[in-house]
């Protein structure tokens, strides 16, 4: 597999949260190859198991990216105009001048446009338009809107991928297919090796509203030990550096309560054994991914969070390295390869 | 003459002995998500008592100690072992280290305070500009906490990591009917659960879940509900006595005054304070009748936590599985999530008879009318 | 319809108080279901239909609670304060009344403020039961009570307090009547739950949920509407049809239930309206949540007014609900 290539496919497939089919379907087509069983969630999430060699009931481990992206939806069609929320959280400031795609009855081109001072309310003067004063023009008559848009529709970002350099990809939508592309890298990787634990790879659905998908799958497949992959601030303006993860520098490991000391410290010296550079994230709150979810799901799971740096965070110009995405699926691989018969007795309390 | 009911099972009474393990509790530090110190000393006073016990996924300490005869009801009592307090989150070099809050924590309460870090207890304090160099308007305003350090000194510098936890360095301390400590809120619920446990009536099958991450969301009893399928559950928690004068109260209150202050909570001394309603439960009618006839038949005092804000670790119990009948009742408690909290020792003793005296009371016929 | 939903809004149940409620809705389904039960919670479940190979297990639910208050202080003058339960706005309040559980109706009065005081604030409101002493008062802190206020009938429009959600419990028992004394043949095991406590967090249905463990589950609420003068911005009207959800503030439609209820009801011709609300959320969040996930979608009816003492919502957009929620019971769905 082409990582880039791979990369561009998945943020140019649709899947917005609460219909995650197109890019659910991207990964199971690429994933199918390298794993045992594939089904989805009754919600929509994408479960796909490598089978472990112990004997049943075998242990199994949960590695979690989700694949839902954010974006808008259509509330109200107003004389061939699209009044529109938000999917996830965004900030109305980007917005303006942003391409989109329309999910109609087909396919739309669009843009998010911003009045004119005079045609909104006058408090709004010299201040941000907010979203629901913002509008999206598909360049339609409103007759032909009328029979092709419908309240409830979704709008994806429609920015194509651009390539700076070798090994950045600038785009919408990386948060969080890069992670997704790593799971998919330490499928391929694990190709030939055999496991000891049952590995479920899992591209969870609703990140961004409910960190519904994660809630749901971690339920049903009841994993000894969770992972949650998803992306984290990188350097750039107005992000302050005791915040920031340089692009390259390597993958985070989070720390604070929704992580389990223990398998943080496994982590930590398997990053280091491998020569993965690594820098510890603090979590003095919850770790903003589906790990919080999925750690108090039943009776509670031993949780753990890898972060891949990632700047423009919920912008239409995500920008990541290559590498550090590469370098997190080497550390997945490595990790579930790892886990043996003794590996639950080392996640403990102990004290 | 005060008349007591006669009691099957004795209560548990309190003495130095408890109040040496509740000081020992509330010096122990235990910051949501770290809470080894006091789980350490909890599973040290529960193991020669419990039939099972163990440590989940996440740290919760669960505990059973089976009763005798049938049926039984299973209790869940719950009681939090974290406290709120801070995370180093970027060291500045020179043992300056940047830090972030974890859980309900005012940040005006911070400035000019002492502060313990790690395992080690590691010292260190949040100091400010002196009051020399503070200029015109500064004065009134909030120091916001992206200006503030914890300084463990140059020497101590590598002592101390980021990601460690740290809190207020209270010592623990008698003032006359009343305790002041840092994180009464809840080693007064957990020392009042190991009592509870210790002197477990056998009506009841007794199922403590000493819970994890409580402030920064009920994370702990959402777990330890689910896995222990409890009949109902029980919290014991400590809630805000606000009973301080309002501004423009008048020296003394007179009926036709409309000063008084309306929004106390709880007050300190008149009792542990029952919950009918908080932002995170609607207790089980059913529970809350029974604390009420309770406390009147054993001439316990009590009073009713005024319906309000905040939430217990029942928020989350109540909605596990199909539902567990939930009750919580606090010790009241002044000051509580700032440096030193205060609370009456008389309202903590008469918390643990009052809980007692409803576990001897339980029986399936509790619940056997419809909430 | 109309004397039930006058009968069902007129009975209190604030949140976690729902006993009066429960028994009028208990009395008027006891002959319709298979099977009745009530849980910890206090939610009622009717079960109806037994499961059949190309049948789901779906759970219906309206919420049977009503926004209210409860008392925190009597002062010495035996003026009662309070505090909401439920999202209900202070500035709708001053001058209305409250009947507590005990049958004790009292007025709400304002303290006077200045002119720049601002909108009114919870703490600045309280009640007069007409005592004029703390002990004469025959109410405790912790007391509950709801919304007094007549049931108005305006023809095709009917106004009263408590049709969040007392609307969508009449739809659920018209429903279920229909369905048994019509002897409708459905492939499906239903179970109509009216859930306790959704006014404070949609945890009735939480529990209700778990306990069933559902295929499926539609939620019957009300949605506001964007048709009142410089009202919320929104597509919903009144009178134009039920509203299929797509989405509101807690929880994402499954788009295969919005395709399934646009295409039976376009098969009916009952009219219908898409809806995205940005404020609130309804018992399908919870649903959807629950174990490995529930396909979850909501069933709205447009109301204006919402959490006031006076909401208004068209019996002809209730009684196409009713129709709709019929054809979508006979009908199998892909999942």
């Amino acid at each position: 597999m082409h990582l880039l290539t791979h990369l561009k496919t998945l943020i140019t497939t649709a899947g917005l949260s609460g219909d995650e089919n197109p890019i659910a379907e991207e990964l199971l087509k690429s994933w199918s190859p390298w794993v045992d069983e594939v089904h989805r969630s009754r919600i929509g999430s994408l479960h796909a198991l490598k089978r472990g060699s112990l004997p049943e009931p075998r242990p199994k481990v949960m590695v979690a990216a989700h694949m839902d992206s954010i974006g808008l939806m259509v509330t109200e069609v107003v004389d061939g105009f699209l009044r529109v929320t938000a999917i996830g959280g965004l900030d109305a400031r980007l917005l303006p001048g942003q391409l989109v795609t329309v999910h109609a009855r087909r396919e739309l081109a669009g843009v998010v446009v911003q009045p004119p001072d005079h045609l909104l309310p006058d408090e709004l003067a010299g201040k941000v338009v907010p979203l629901d004063h913002l509008f999206v023009d598909v360049g339609l008559l409103p007759s032909q809107v009328e029979r092709l848009v419908r309240v409830g529709d979704r709008i994806s970002f429609a920015q194509p991928p651009m390539e700076l350099g070798k090994d950045f990809l600038a785009g919408h939508s990386l948060d969080n297919r890069a992670s997704a592309a790593a799971l998919t890298l330490c499928l391929e990787e694990l190709q030939g090796r055999e496991l000891k634990w049952d590995f479920w790879a899992v591209a969870t659905a609703q990140e961004e509203e409910t960190l519904g998908g994660a809630a749901t799958s971690a339920y049903q497949l009841r994993p000894d030990l969770a992972v949650a992959v998803d992306v984290i601030f990188g350097d750039g303006p107005g992000t302050p550096d005791y915040l920031a993860h340089p692009l390259g520098s390597g993958v985070a490991l989070g720390w604070g309560a929704n992580v389990h000391p223990a398998l943080f410290s496994a982590f930590r010296e398997l990053a280091e054994r491998l020569e993965i550079p690594w820098k510890m994230e603090p979590l003095p709150r919850h770790s903003g991914t589906d790990a919080f979810a999925m750690q108090v799901a039943a009776e509670g799971i031993p949780t753990m969070v890898v972060y891949i740096p990632l700047r423009y965070m919920h912008s239409a110009v995500e920008l990541v390295c290559l590498k550090d995405i590469a370098r997190a699926a080497r550390l997945l691989a490595e990790f579930v390869t790892q886990l043996d018969e003794h590996f639950l007795s080392r996640i403990t309390w102990d004290e | 003459m005060n008349q007591q009911p006669s009691l099957e099972y004795p209560p548990p009474k309190i003495g130095q002995r408890q109040l040496r393990l509740l000081a020992r509790l509330c010096q122990a530090c235990a910051v949501s998500g770290d809470e080894g110190e006091v789980r350490a000393i909890v599973l040290e006073q529960i193991r020669p008592l419990a039939d099972k016990v163990w440590v989940d996924a996440i740290g919760n300490v669960l505990a059973i100690r089976e009763g005798r005869g049938q049926p039984r009801l299973r209790v869940m009592l719950a009681a939090h072992m974290d406290e709120v307090g801070f995370m180093l989150t970027s060291d500045e070099g020179k043992g300056f280290y940047r830090f972030e809050v974890v859980g309900g924590v005012d940040v005006s309460h911070l400035p000019g305070k002492a502060v313990y870090i790690g395992r080690d207890h590691i010292p260190g304090v949040i100091g400010t500009k002196p009051v020399h160099l503070v200029k015109g308007d500064e004065l009134r305003q909030r120091i916001p906490l992206e200006s503030l350090r914890i300084d463990v000194g140059p020497s101590n510098d590598k002592r101390v990591k980021i990601g460690d936890r740290a809190t207020f360095a209270t010592p623990f301390t008698r003032l006359g009917p009343s305790l002041r400590a840092k994180a009464l809120d809840d080693r007064l619920g957990v020392a009042a659960l190991i009592e509870l446990f210790r002197h477990a009536p056998a009506n009841i099958d007794l199922l403590a879940a000493f819970t994890v991450q409580e402030e920064v969301g009920l994370r702990g009893a959402k777990v330890a509900a689910y896995a222990l399928e409890p009949h109902l559950a029980i919290v014991l928690d400590s809630t805000p006595a606000n009973d301080l004068p309002s501004w423009d109260a008048p020296r003394c209150f007179s009926p036709s005054d409309f000063r008084e202050n309306a929004r106390y909570n709880t007050r300190l001394g008149a009792g542990p304070a029952i919950y009918v309603a908080d932002y995170a439960t609607l207790s089980d009618p059913r529970l809350v009748r029974l604390f009420i006839e309770t406390a009147e038949s054993h001439r316990l005092p009590y009073q009713i936590r005024q319906p309000g804000g905040g939430g217990t670790d029942a928020g989350a119990i109540h909605k596990q599985r199909e539902g567990i009948p939930s009750v919580s009742v606090s010790t009241p408690t002044r000051y509580l999530h700032t440096a030193a909290s205060l609370a009456r020792l008389e309202d903590w003793s008469n918390l643990i008879a009052l809980v007692h005296a409803v576990l001897c009371a339980l029986s399936p016929q509790v619940l056997s009318v419809e909430r | 319809m109309k004397a039930l939903i006058n009968k069902l809004v007129e009975t209190a149940g604030p949140s976690g108080y729902e006993a009066q409620i429960r028994q009028t809705i208990r009395a008027l389904i006891e002959p319709w279901a298979d099977e009745l039960s009530v849980d910890n919670l206090g939610n009622l479940i009717a079960r109806f239909g037994n499961p059949s190979p190309q049948g789901r297990n779906i759970m219906l639910a309206a919420h049977m609670d009503e926004i209210g208050i409860v008392a925190t202080h009597i002062d010495a003058r035996g003026f009662i304060r309070f505090i909401p339960v439920g999202g209900l706005r202070p500035q709708s309040l001053p001058g209305g009344r409250v009947r507590f559980l005990s049958g004790v109706v009292g007025v709400i009065g304002i303290e006077q403020k200045p002119p720049e005081g601002g909108a009114p604030k919870f703490a600045d409101l309280f009640i007069d039961v007409g005592a004029s002493r703390k002990e004469d008062c025959p109410i405790k802190v912790g007391d509950f009570a709801v919304m007094e206020r007549d049931f108005i009938d305006l023809g095709e429009r009917l106004v009263a307090k408590a049709m969040d959600d007392r609307i969508g419990v009449a739809i659920l028992i018209e429903t279920l009547r229909r369905l048994k004394e019509g002897r409708m043949a459905i492939p499906h095991q239903v179970y109509f739950v009216f859930s306790a406590q959704e006014e404070v967090g949609l945890r009735g249905a939480t529990t209700a949920a778990f306990g069933i463990n559902p295929e499926l589950g539609l939620a019957i609420d009300v949605t506001s509407c964007g048709d009142t003068p410089k009202g919320p911005r929104m597509a919903v009207e009144l009178g134009k049809g039920p509203a299929i959800k797509v989405r509101d503030q807690g929880m994402i439609a499954d788009a295969r239930l919005v395709s399934w209820m646009v295409a039976t009801a376009e098969r009916i011709g009952v009219d219908y309206q898409m809806e995205v609300l940005e404020h609130g959320g309804t018992d399908a969040h919870a649903i959807q949540l629950t174990r490995a996930g529930v396909p979850a979608g909501c069933l709205s009816i447009p109301c204006r007014y919402i959490h006031t003492p006076s909401e208004m919502v068209d019996l002809r957009d209730v009684r196409q609900a009713v129709e709709l929620l019929l054809a979508l019971l006979s009908t199998t769905v892909e999942l």
